[in-house]
């Protein structure tokens, strides 16, 4: 059984006692004391901006051409935090109550405490920063409702709280570079973890524009390189997304957590045909006014606005009465699965069910009427509808935008199609309460980890943990390592661990470049892509699991044989980077479907055909179950289960129920 | 909508490297989609380039959803292509049709240097931010978020100003490879907001400093970068910038 190193005592105290007993570093200590944080993300951005102000000495890597353009980005709907500014009930034991039951009782109660202990600071630090959170006419903040959840406790800034909370973040972190604290290598990728006497050491990265491979010490190693949605190929994830830092830590000693756990989200514009190449996500705040619905009957071809409402099938309000279209995401992407598979499906392809905002234009253009001093039924339809939209517009202009730009509808007139796909992976790197992996001295931060959010993430909190780890967690657990380490001078990069470590990169990029076979690496990511889709997507079964373990394992040796990739070693070479990382992904899926397949439960994400309730819903096996899947990597397709089992002191676990 | 497919000719620039000269090269694609995004009919391209043997067209992208500002093509004469407020990324090919001949073209302007292709080296853009575009708080030292109330109309264009990406297109898009609306949107994004009050002066006054060091050119008030802005913003904060300069100097101690 695998340790946590979870400190004792009641949940409520055990950060504030790890903090007020932890080991500290003084200050001169820590400007000899090295740190290299992988990926610039939320985690990695603000863990090497807290870093870096605390006086380490910090180098940054990211294989975008700007720390700014990590995919953190892209998060639309906001960040969740136990402000209770509502006054509507809630504290930090709710918000870590709704987390752990959202994640349908799979992960970590001392973790998720400490995480919903620190979201208020998060708010306090952003605003700081002068990140522009939304504001109501009074001057405070604003907040809105998001899934699994009856409070409203979600920050954010238009459509686009990623973007702003990344910025923040972002301009943090350019700060300390200009303090000389932090130097940043961007278009830079980690390909291999050094290990020095089993501690990390250091890495091998390598410059994308010249393709040289460089050695990089560091006393401690902090992976912030986010999830690994891509390996289904389509997913809302950015094109560069990529497994490859946390898969070399795996193959260096780190064990992975739970690598099944995958996030299906509920509302994406459905797959326009086969030259799809990534999906948008339509955030999940637009279910706070949208209404989702399919036909009543089969195979309706009938235009959606010529549908009467009690031809509609409001399945989510139908099924889940008390959180109609607010359950939490999982459970909206199996209904809308259940739906379409059953026929009810719409849109070309019959595989996207409506989001409608009618009502909610007509509900808030009313409202806008009465706030005139006017009769609500003085006013013309139209009148109404007009006011309505522009209330609309206010809140979810940008997506609208995105949605028209993409599909070429316009959804304030007609239903958005949506349909779910892969978003968010809850697996990750196996990490401890101080967020250090199984390797001594590495850690994994933000999605790249797998703590917080058991079988299913809750809406606006990813934002919240990748901040929380980088921001509040991170400066106070490495120093616990780093006071140790305080006699250990800088490694020279000509120590044999390094040259070891950069043969084996250099080895590797030319083995690849030198298959010069006939396919080209897109061609096997996609067909990756459609294994792990149909067999370990979002609903799975044993047969299924067991034909894609296969499948992977030969689309993965005729890769090895058959990969097409031109250009030189030594330049900029995109097609050369993408192959590297589709070749993790071939191992990664492989690791999938294996955990997948161990797992004879459903939970959260994963749900396993061979055990659902009589009504189809997701049905845990808590006596076999209760524990994290901790892989040990052996040797190619040869992995050691280790396990971690969680011990729920605090919340019972019981059926997650949201009817 | 309806939905078509096109045969189209692209003329695009291929560039080695930063230390060769480039040169257009045309290129056929066939049975192209008008439901595909303009980066997707680029895949189908390199796909066929590959296919037959020739190096594919490097192009900067990555969240492909109109956010991370990464993509940067310069479209028939225009940063972004034809759509207005859009990234090349959301640009879709129902914007074109069959036969249309379509010049793609890397940013152009002295201070992004052309790495390959179509990608340009961008990090003049982190100095800027790294010259001041940042309020001095480190972590844990921050008040409750609610303690100072902000006016809404100020938050809001506070926020219209941070939306900028930093694409990088206003420049591609200025005559004088001007980066005044991007500097601009940070400086206003900052001044605008009670917590960005202290550094006020010595942050645009550092950022211009360092804008005029990295090679962009003045501001002659055409109103491209507006124009082509993807993110719609106001060539106003130009107007802020103008005047936070104007005072920070006249004042300065």
């Amino acid at each position: 059984m695998l340790d946590a190193k979870i400190p004792s005592g009641p949940i409520e105290n055990k950060w504030t006692d790890y903090k007020g007993h932890c080991k500290l570093v003084n200050p001169t200590n820590k400007r000899k004391l090295e740190v290299i944080v992988i990926g610039t993300g939320l985690a990695g951005a603000s863990a090497a901006a807290s870093l870096g102000e605390l006086g380490y000495k910090v180098k940054t890597f990211c294989f975008q051409d700007s720390p700014r353009r990590a995919h953190s980005i892209a998060a639309q709907g906001g960040i969740n935090a136990a402000k209770n500014y509502q006054n509507d009930g809630d504290s930090t034991f709710r918000l870590f109550y709704d987390t752990v039951k959202g994640g349908d009782y799979r992960s970590r109660e001392a973790n998720v405490y400490r995480l919903a202990e620190v979201s208020a600071n998060i708010i306090d630090q952003c605003v700081a920063q002068g990140v522009p959170f939304a504001r109501e006419y009074g001057g405070l903040l604003s907040n809105r409702s998001f899934g699994g959840v009856q409070v409203q406790r979600t920050f954010y800034a238009a459509g686009q709280t990623g973007q702003q909370l990344l910025i923040g973040a972002y301009q943090a972190l350019e700060r300390q570079v200009a303090l000389g604290n932090v130097t940043q290598y961007s278009r830079h990728e980690m390909l291999e973890v050094v290990i020095v006497d089993g501690k990390a050491r250091g890495i091998i990265a390598r410059d994308l524009v010249t393709g040289k491979l460089e050695r990089h010490f560091g006393h401690a190693v902090v992976l912030c390189s986010g999830g690994y949605g891509n390996v289904f190929y389509l997913s809302t994830n950015a094109m560069g997304s990529n497994v490859t830092a946390a898969w070399k830590a795996h193959k260096a000693g780190a064990f992975f957590g739970n690598p099944c756990y995958t996030q299906i989200h509920p509302t994406c514009i459905p797959v326009s045909g086969d030259h799809q190449s990534k999906l948008t996500l339509m955030s999940e705040s637009l279910r706070n006014d949208g209404r989702i619905w399919v036909p009543k009957k089969q195979g309706d071809n009938r235009k959606p606005n010529d549908i009467p409402v009690d031809e509609r099938d409001y399945y989510l309000e139908r099924r889940y009465p008390a959180f109609g279209n607010l359950v939490p995401r999982d459970v909206a992407s199996r209904a809308a699965k259940e739906r379409c598979d059953a026929g009810y499906g719409v849109g070309t392809s019959k595989q996207a069910v409506y989001l409608d905002f009618a009502s909610a234009i007509e509900r808030y253009g009313k409202i806008e009427v009465t706030k005139q001093g006017r009769d609500a039924n003085s006013a013309t339809h139209e009148e109404i509808i007009t006011l309505g939209k522009q209330v609309v517009k206010e809140k979810y202009g940008n997506l609208f935008d995105m949605y028209e730009k993409i599909t070429g509808e316009n959804p304030y007139e007609v239903p958005m199609r949506i349909y779910p796909a892969v978003h968010y992976t809850m697996g990750g790197l196996w990490v401890d309460y101080e967020l250090m992996t199984t390797v001594k001295g590495m850690y994994a931060l933000g999605e790249a980890n797998f703590s917080d959010h058991g079988a299913n993430r809750l809406g606006a909190s990813a934002l919240m943990q990748g901040l929380a780890d980088g921001y509040f967690v991170i400066p106070y657990t490495i120093g616990n390592y780093l006071a140790d380490e305080i006699y250990s001078k800088a490694i020279s990069t000509d120590h044999e661990a390094f040259v070891e470590a950069e043969k084996k990169v250099a080895d590797r990029i030319h083995t690849l470049m030198n298959i010069k076979g006939k396919t080209s690496v897109e061609t096997f990511h996609k067909r990756l892509g459609k294994i792990m889709w149909n067999k370990c997507g979002m609903a799975r079964n044993e047969k299924d699991l067991q034909e894609a373990i296969v499948e992977i394992q030969a689309l993965r040796k005729e890769f090895w044989k058959d990969v097409k990739i031109l250009g030189e070693i030594n330049e900029f070479n995109p097609e050369l980077d993408k192959a590297g990382r589709v070749a993790d992904f071939l191992e990664l899926g492989e690791l999938m479907c294996k955990d997948a397949l161990l797992r004879k439960e459903s939970c959260g994400g994963h749900f396993r055909e061979e055990s659902q309730t009589e009504e189809g819903e997701a049905l845990r096996q808590d006596n076999e179950f209760m524990y994290v899947a901790a892989w040990e990597f052996e040797s190619e397709s040869s992995w050691k289960l280790h396990k971690e089992a969680l011990n729920y002191e605090v919340i019972k676990p019981t059926q997650r129920s949201y009817k | 909508m309806e939905h078509y497919n096109m045969n189209l000719n692209l003329k695009v620039w291929r560039q080695k490297n930063s230390n060769t000269k480039g040169s257009f090269k045309m290129y056929r694609v066939e049975n192209i989609s008008s439901e595909m995004s303009f980066l997707e009919m680029f895949d189908v391209l390199n796909e066929q380039l590959i296919e037959v043997g020739e190096d594919p067209i490097a192009f900067d992208h990555d969240c492909r959803e109109g956010i991370c500002g990464a993509c940067s093509m310069y479209i028939d004469g225009k940063p972004h292509g034809p759509w207005h407020g859009n990234t090349t990324c959301q640009l879709h090919m129902r914007a074109f049709k069959d036969g249309d001949t379509i010049v793609v073209e890397p940013w152009r302007a002295s201070a992004f240097p052309v790495i390959k292709d179509l990608v340009v080296d961008r990090t003049a853009f982190d100095r800027i931010i790294q010259a001041g575009g940042y309020i001095s708080v480190n972590t844990g030292n921050a008040v409750d978020g609610n303690a100072l109330p902000i006016n809404k109309d100020k938050a809001d264009a506070s926020f219209d100003a941070a939306m900028c990406i930093g694409c990088g297109a206003c420049v591609a898009a200025c005559k004088n490879s001007s980066a005044m609306l991007f500097l601009s949107a940070k400086v206003s994004h900052l001044a605008l907001l009670p917590q960005g009050e202290p550094e006020r002066k010595s942050r645009v006054l550092d950022m211009v400093a360092q804008m005029d060091k990295e090679g962009f050119g003045s501001c002659t008030n055409t109103g491209a970068c507006e124009a082509t802005c993807p993110k719609e913003i106001s060539i106003s904060y130009i107007a802020q910038l103008n005047s936070e300069y104007l005072l920070a100097g006249l004042t300065k101690e």
